[in-house]
Formats: structure tokens, sequence, C-alpha cells
């Protein structure tokens, strides 16, 4: 065998074998989720077993659990919604027709993305308890709305900047208004990136769990609390608590893996291509 | 005669363009008009709560006992900075960001340039490992509470037996250390997808001039890939450092702060006192202290950010 | 029917005047070259004609109707960018047919436009296609194309062919010179290249920091620049300069003094007078080599061109381009005498100005249009 070969197969090894070690604790969740609770906690550790939906059927059958994962779904993406709504005009502008202003405007946007959530839980608390949105899904929605929002701007802002201001002078030429260059010209172009964008939001709003763990008991509280909520009864429901993660994370890891090369871009401000 | 820097002055920030758009409405009405919403959004989301929770720490709330009223002064602070846990909880803050930053970042960079060798399966392997990223941190921190790190039908104490080792309970004897372990699983990927992006854009020519100058794999590393990364790294210690300072779920979920003290960061500490003691103007102070210290790591933040841009 | 005036035309950003008040006039069906080395000012200048930048101060008439306020669209102009500036999303067709389709033109109509401009481009087997699918020149077609579409009363060109490689530039230009003779338009075309200029010009501008150096015919930038800027900038390779000291000066002509004798340069020397220091300029094809000649100098660099031979010359302080024949037979480190016909050479004052030649060239009030009409006649 020739020594490039040999390197290669020596990579191979060596990097698989560190993926499965980073993998692993998902595998073993995934796996853990199709056994039955016995099975789960077994010594030693079982790899081969009849895999049964017994987990799953139980999460599914518990009608909570549908109320849970409806809450993440509404929140999350109902805050990416609204955050992209706010930040498109916003991003469009600053990319556009930037004044002096405008590289302070983004940095002072990004500062409040250091506020840590700590320091104003206490009158977010009260506010929220004030005006009834405690425990709501429109409190949540709002809350996540306002924390992504930096980030979306930002995001946006990177991907508009990439367009050749050729592209939209020509389309003035053309004759595009304000209107038609947004619709015909600058959604279609950055649509990838504004996808990318809304599809991060919705991801960071999914695995919240600060503010969802504290501003939420029942009716409105998303997966991570549901999640949570298995930490207390420790050992006793392992397939099903590997069941419900697995369903709470399948959705997100496949939009993270869908997406992560324009993320990388967008999150590090253009700074990463 | 020829001013080379005219053309350039499109692309520098605070450029009045302003001009550039004529048969067009343009100016500072239009950018109020289309940035207005989110930059009140955020003012109020901003002001509002950090003028309550400045006002709420100097007054004496207690959620429970209305009783208990009326101007503070510094009475909070004051009882609050004597009280050894709020010390305890800082320690445990930077512990806990320190060591996850040093791992996630040596780690990161290390496997940024394995992945990027040729091997077979790469693009799978690639995704593997920077799926821990993507996991709720409850998830993660309570699959590795239960399935892994325990001390009776973890996998690790398994591993242990087969071994002949003595069976650690983590969470007991090493509660911060648990959670060092489990958050960087969570953001060693982050910093792996970010530096492998990076690793990606390095010019092969570099490498092959550097290979021509007879610099070996080390030295390739050092000289070129690792300066190469320095932007990159700094975005991420920024992102991650965001994050870290206020790691909340993985201590919930796991060890509650606990035993004792060992495991709570300035989060759970105000938590603790926010929601458990009902003390609104103690916890209101830790929060203003979670915030100066947030601000201090901001302003160099903020300066690597806007260094960034400019280039 | 489209002529376009700028009267006194500035462009002030933020307190630095890059247009510092440029008057233009051009004729109907003219095709104009702005050139001028870059942060000239010719680009801004062409953006504000568009639209694309406002006017400080000025006017801009198209036709006699000021058009100032009106907006990019509705100038009836269309542009020809650096880039292309295709629209990355949309086929051929959708890109050539944009502007109808926000004019709200039918779509029969409209297809029937595009096939027009795309039979003149040969762009139909094309149609289909994304920008992304096509080769340099192509996509200039189609950028071209997409001009001819909207049927514009003026075509601008900003350095449209400045991305594409040395051979697709030579047909190009071709292409668009007979272009110009097919639409019958006014043209007007940015260029840092003063051959792009000289080759396609009927009437070329140079500009320098934001100042017009010079209007006029190629030949008569050629043979009559009005200052040393312009007489550096036109030609290729560049016009050789060096000081010279006046001998005697009159209406007649000016006798200056060369290192290997006097020689007679016939312009008006009419406020000149004898003892004033003068730059002597000589356009390197008018440099010939002769044994005998007032000149000397050693050679550099020799490029050989198989046509014609570059010769590199030094002498003391002063370099020298001298463009010989091909088969010149001289090596480098030669020392070679020359000599120039005095008809040719051009005499500058010292702020740069120069004096005016007693005789014009006979060629210089001759545009490409009319290089045109007389080949065309003599055809029949």
């Amino acid at each position: 065998m020739n020594p490039t070969m040999t390197k290669k197969l020596l990579l191979t090894l060596l990097a698989w074998g560190i993926a499965l070690i980073v993998f692993f604790p998902i595998f073993w969740m995934v796996l853990t989720g199709f056994k039955t609770e016995g099975e789960a906690v077994a010594t030693p550790p079982s790899l081969f077993f009849e895999p049964t939906l017994a987990g799953y059927n139980e999460v599914m059958a518990r009608a909570d659990y549908l109320k849970f994962a409806l809450n993440s779904i509404v929140i999350s993406f109902g805050s990416t919604l609204l955050a992209l709504i706010v930040a498109i005009p916003s991003a469009y502008s600053m990319a556009f027709l930037p004044t002096k202003r405008t590289q302070g405007t983004l940095l002072w946007m990004l500062s409040t993305k250091m506020l840590p959530p700590v320091g104003v839980l206490m009158p977010v608390y009260l506010l929220f308890r004030d005006m009834g949105l405690l425990d709501s899904q429109l409190g949540l929605t709002i809350v996540y709305m306002l924390m992504n929002l930096p980030i979306v701007v930002w995001m946006l802002y990177t991907f508009f900047k990439d367009i050749p201001k050729d592209i939209l002078e020509a389309g003035r030429m053309d004759g595009a208004g304000t209107l038609q260059e947004v619709l015909y010209l600058l959604l279609p172009l950055t649509l990838p990136g504004i996808a990318s964008t809304g599809l991060l939001s919705v991801i960071l709003s999914w695995n919240e769990a600060f503010w969802s763990l504290n501003l939420t008991t029942s009716d409105a509280a998303p997966l991570t609390a549901f999640i949570a909520s298995f930490s207390s009864p420790e050992g006793l429901f392992w397939a099903k608590l590997s069941a419900a993660s697995t369903l709470a994370i399948a959705p997100i890891l496949i939009f993270g893996w869908m997406t992560q090369k324009q993320m990388v871009r967008g999150l590090t401000f253009g700074a990463v291509k | 005669m020829i001013r080379p820097h005219f053309p350039t002055r499109f692309l520098q920030w605070g450029t009045p363009m302003r001009e550039r758009t004529s048969g067009r409405t343009v100016g500072g009405f239009r950018n109020l008009f289309l940035q207005g919403p989110a930059v009140t959004l955020l003012l109020l989301w901003m002001l509002v709560p950090l003028g309550m929770t400045l006002w709420f720490s100097f007054q004496r709330y207690n959620l429970i006992n209305p009783m208990i009223s009326g101007f503070a002064g510094w009475d909070n602070y004051t009882y609050l900075l004597t009280d050894p846990a709020l010390w305890t909880a800082m320690g445990n803050t930077l512990l806990l960001v320190g060591w996850v930053l040093a791992i996630s970042v040596i780690g990161g960079t290390l496997l940024a340039v394995l992945f990027q060798q040729e091997f077979f399966g790469r693009g799978i392997a690639r995704l593997l490992v920077i799926a821990p990223f993507f996991v709720m941190p409850t998830v993660g921190a309570l699959v590795w509470k239960n399935m892994l790190m325990h001390p009776v039908n973890g996998v690790f104490a398994w591993l242990s037996n087969l071994l002949g080792l003595p069976v650690i309970d983590w969470f007991s004897s090493m509660p911060l250390t648990s959670i060092i372990i489990i958050v960087s699983w969570q953001w060693m990927p982050f910093a792996l997808l970010i530096l492998l992006t990076a690793i990606q854009s390095l010019d092969d020519d570099q490498v092959e001039a550097a290979r021509m100058d007879g610099a070996g794999p080390l030295a390739i590393f050092w000289f070129i890939t690792l300066p190469h990364l320095k932007r990159a790294i700094s975005v991420v210690i920024m992102i991650e450092m965001i994050f870290l300072l206020t790691i909340f779920a993985e201590i919930f979920v796991t060890t509650s702060g606990g035993p004792g003290l060992a495991s709570t960061n300035l989060a759970y500490f105000i938590y603790i006192r926010a929601l458990l003691d009902f003390d609104v103007g103690g916890a209101s102070a830790g929060g203003v202290i979670a915030i100066i210290l947030a601000n201090i790591v901001a302003i160099f933040l903020i300066r690597t950010v806007a260094k960034n841009l400019e280039t | 029917m489209a002529t376009l005036q700028l009267n006194n035309i500035v462009k002030d950003f933020g307190g630095t005047q890059v247009i510092k008040g440029v008057d233009l006039e051009v004729k109907d069906r003219e095709f104009v070259v702005f050139v001028g080395p870059s942060g000239c000012g010719k680009s801004t200048l062409m953006r504000m004609i568009a639209g694309l930048e406002s006017t400080t101060s000025g006017d801009i008439s198209i036709d006699g109707q000021r058009i100032n306020d009106v907006g990019p669209a509705d100038r009836g102009l269309a542009m020809v960018f650096q880039s292309y500036a295709l629209y990355p999303h949309m086929t051929v067709e959708d890109n050539m047919g944009f502007s109808l389709r926000l004019a709200k033109v039918k779509k029969a109509e409209r297809r029937e436009k595009v096939l027009a401009a795309a039979r003149i481009l040969q762009l139909e087997p094309l149609l289909d296609r994304k920008p992304r699918a096509l080769s340099g020149g192509q996509r200039q077609r189609v950028a071209i194309g997409r001009a001819i579409v909207r049927n514009p009363s003026i075509f601008l060109f900003d350095e449209p062919l400045s991305n594409l490689d040395a051979a697709l530039r030579v047909q190009m230009r071709i292409e668009l010179a007979r272009l110009h003779e097919e639409l019958d338009a006014t043209m007007i075309y940015v260029t840092h290249d003063q051959i792009e200029a000289m080759t396609m010009a009927d009437k070329i501008v140079v500009l320098q920091d934001g100042l017009v150096e010079q209007i006029g015919s190629p030949m008569e930038l050629y043979h009559h620049p009005c200052n040393r800027f312009v007489a550096g900038f036109i030609g290729s390779p560049k016009m050789n300069f060096l000081d010279v000291e006046v001998r005697e000066a009159s209406s007649e002509g000016i006798d200056v003094a060369l290192p290997g004798g006097d020689c007679r340069v016939p312009v008006d020397g009419s406020g000149i007078s004898a003892g004033d220091t003068l730059t002597l300029g000589i356009r390197p094809e008018h440099l010939k080599l002769d044994d005998e000649g007032p000149l000397t100098g050693k050679i550099v660099v020799i490029e050989r061109l198989g046509g014609v031979t570059s010769l590199y010359l030094e002498h003391g302080d002063s370099e020298w381009i001298l463009v010989a024949d091909g088969d010149v037979a001289h090596r480098v480190h030669d020392q070679v005498r020359f000599s120039f016909d005095p008809t040719c050479g051009h005499l500058f004052k010292g702020d740069g100005e120069a004096l005016n030649h007693l005789h014009r060239h006979p060629l210089v009030d001759i545009d490409r249009k009319q290089n045109r009409v007389s080949s065309a006649s003599d055809g029949q």
C-alpha cells in the first residue's frame, strides 16, 4: 500500500473515531428511545435488543406532550416571523442606505445581546405578571423575538450587503420602484440567506431554556420545559425521556445540518465565509 | 492629481450616501421609517428592564412578604457583596466560562484541521461531529446526566467497571467539572463549525508557497493556519462568551447548583434569589452585578467586532 | 433623436468636489467616449447622466429638457454596467424583458421585442439560460441586449469591456461599433483605455480630476493635444517629453536647442521669447533612427513586436521610447542617433498648455461617421 493511502486510512480512522465519540450521546439517546424502560437502565448497557416503539407511543399518548410540542412550534416560528418582519426593512435600510449612524446602530443592537437575561429577569417577570403575559404563548414569543432581533438584523444585513449594488441600480434603470426592487430582485436573490436566518432564529428559540423555564409553568411551556420536567423523577423513565428528546431535537438537527454553511457566515457577521 | 482614495469612499462606513440617489425619497426620514420599529423595540427591551432592575436593586422588595418595602439604599448591595455565596458563584462563573472556552477553542481548532483533511466519508463525519451544537441544552444535559454519567446505570460507570476502575459519581464528587464537560460537548462543535469554514477559505497557494519555503506540517499550522484563523477564533470567543456567561439550563436540570454551591454560577445564583427566595431587591442587585460583569466583556467584544467589520 | 447637454455640472461628495464644472454637448447619434485615468470622475459623470447620482449643481438636459429631477428609469436611457449586473435568478429572456415587465407590457409583445434584440446580438439560442451558464462575452451581449430592448434614446456604457480578455475585447469593440451603426443611437461610453476611445469614438472627452481637459475627435486629440496631459494620455506608447531652451521665437515658429543642433517647430510662438524653457513632445512613432540625427541615446530594452520594434533609450536623465521598423538589428547597450520630423513635434509651456500648431492636420475634423459615409460612397 502506498504511503498516501496509509495516511488517508489512518486519518479516516482517527476522524471517524472522534466523530463517533462526539456523536455517541445523541446516538445512545436515539437508541434508548427504542428500548423498554427495563432495557434502558440495564447493566451492562444493551446494544442489541428488540426495538420497541413503546416509549414513543407513550410520549405521543400523553396529551400534554403534543401541547408542549405545539407551544414550541408556535412560539419559535411566531417569534421568528415577527423578527423577520421587523428586521427586513431595518437591514434593508442599513445595507442600501447607509449613513454615518449605521455602524453605531448595528453595534448598539449587538450590544443588547450582551445584556445577560438574569440581569433583567426580575423586571421582565414582574412586568409579565402584571400584564398577564406569564405562562402565555404571546409573552414568550415576544421575548424570543426581542432576544433574536439583533442577530436576525445582523445576518440579514450581511446577506443584503453581498448583493452587488450594480444589480439594484440596473433594476432602477429598468424602472423598478422600491417595492418592485424588493419583490423581484432583493427577495429572490437573498432567499437562501433569509431562510437560513429564519432557521437559525427558530433553532435558537426552540432550544432556549432560561426564559422558557422562568416565564412559563404549564399552559405555554415549550419542549425545553417538558424535557426539564424529567430531571426530578430520576432514572424512572429513560426510554420515554429519550423518545421525547429525540422528537424534540430531530427537526432542529436537520435544520441545523441544512443551513450550517450560511449560518456560519451570518453568525460571524460575514467575517468567516 | 489622481485621488486613489475616492472610489473606496463608497465602501467605507459613515459615507453619506444620501446624495447617491435622485428621483427617490431618501435620507433620514426613510431610514427612520425603516429602522424605527427594530430600534424602538430594542430600545424598550433594553431600557425598561434595565431601569427597573436598577430601581429594584435599591428597594426592599419581597414577593411573598409585602410588609418589607421602602428604599433600601445600598443595603441590597452590601448584603450581597458580603455574602460569600456571591463570590463562590462569580468564581464558578469564571471557571465555567474559562474552561469551556479553552476546551472548545483549542479542541475546535485541532478538530478543524483534522476534519479539513481528505478522508473517507468526510461529509458524514463532519455532520456527526457538529450535531451536538443543535441539541437542546436541556436534552443534552439530561442525556449526559442519566445515561452517561449516572453512577449506577450510566455508560461511564459500566466502562469503569469493565476496566476495573472505581466508579465516579460525577455530579456529587465533581459537579462543576461535569457541567464543564457537558457544556464543552455542546460548544466545541460550534467552534469546529466556524473554524472549519474559516479554514476552507485558506488560500492553497499560501500553503504551497510555505511548503516551497521548506515549512513542515507543524510550521504550516503555526505560521499559516493559525494566523489565518485568528479572526474566526476571536469571533468564536465572543459569541461563546455571550452564551456561556449565562449558562442556566444545564445547571438547572443536572445539579441545581449543588451540592451546596459547588456548581452555582451567577445566573443560577440570581435565579435562586429571585424565584426561590422571592427577594426581588437582592436579585436585582445581583442582576446589576451581572450586567456590569457582562459589560466589561462587551467592551472588549464590541471592539473586536468593529475591527472585524472595518477590514 | 436625442441630444444631451451638460451645463456646468458639479458633483460634491460630502465636501469633496469630484466633478468640478463640466460642460458638454452631445449631438444626435454621436458616439462619445469619456476617457481618463481612474478617479478622474468619468464614471461619476456617467452615473449623473443616468440619474444614479444626484447632481449638486448645473443642468443636465436631454433634447433641451432639463432632467435633473427625473428618475433614472424615466430619462429614456439604458445603461450597460461594467459588471454587467445581470439578474442572476432570471433567464436571459427575463433579464432582457425585465424593464418591459415592469412597464406592464403584454407578454407577447415583450417576447417579440426581446427576440428582435436577441437576433441583433445572436443571442437566440441562449434565451432560456441563466446568466451563470454564460461565458463572459455572452453575458456582455445580454447586458447590451437588455439595454437595446428598452429602445433608449441614449445608451450608456460604463467600462463594458474591462472584464473581458484581450481577444474578446477587440471583437466586442468591433461589434459595438457595428451596433452603433445599426441602431443609429446616441451612445456615451466610459473607459480608461485610450485605444477603445480612439477606435470607437466620434468625439472623445478627456477628463482629469473632475475637469474636462479636451473634447475633440480622435485625430484632433492625437495631432493637436491642447496640453501635456492629453498629449501623454492619448497615444501608445506614451509621448516623449524633453525640456528644451528656446533659441528664437516668432508667430512663424520656434527654434529650440537640441543636443545635436537646433530645430524649428512650426507652432505659434507669439509671447515666447528666446531663453525660455519649453517642453518638447514627440510621439515614439515619429522618432526615427538616423545616424545624422540631433538626438542620441543608449538602448536599455528592446521589445520586438514583429511588425514594429520599441526601443527604450536612455540619455543622461532623459528617457526615450522610439518605435522603429520591425527588422531593426540593434541590440541592447548599442548607442544610437535619431531624429524626427519637426512638423510632428509639440511644444508645451511650463503650465502644460500646448502652443498652437500653424497647420491643422487634414484629418482632424473627420469622425467615425464620416469615415463610414465616404467608404460607403466609395463602394458605389
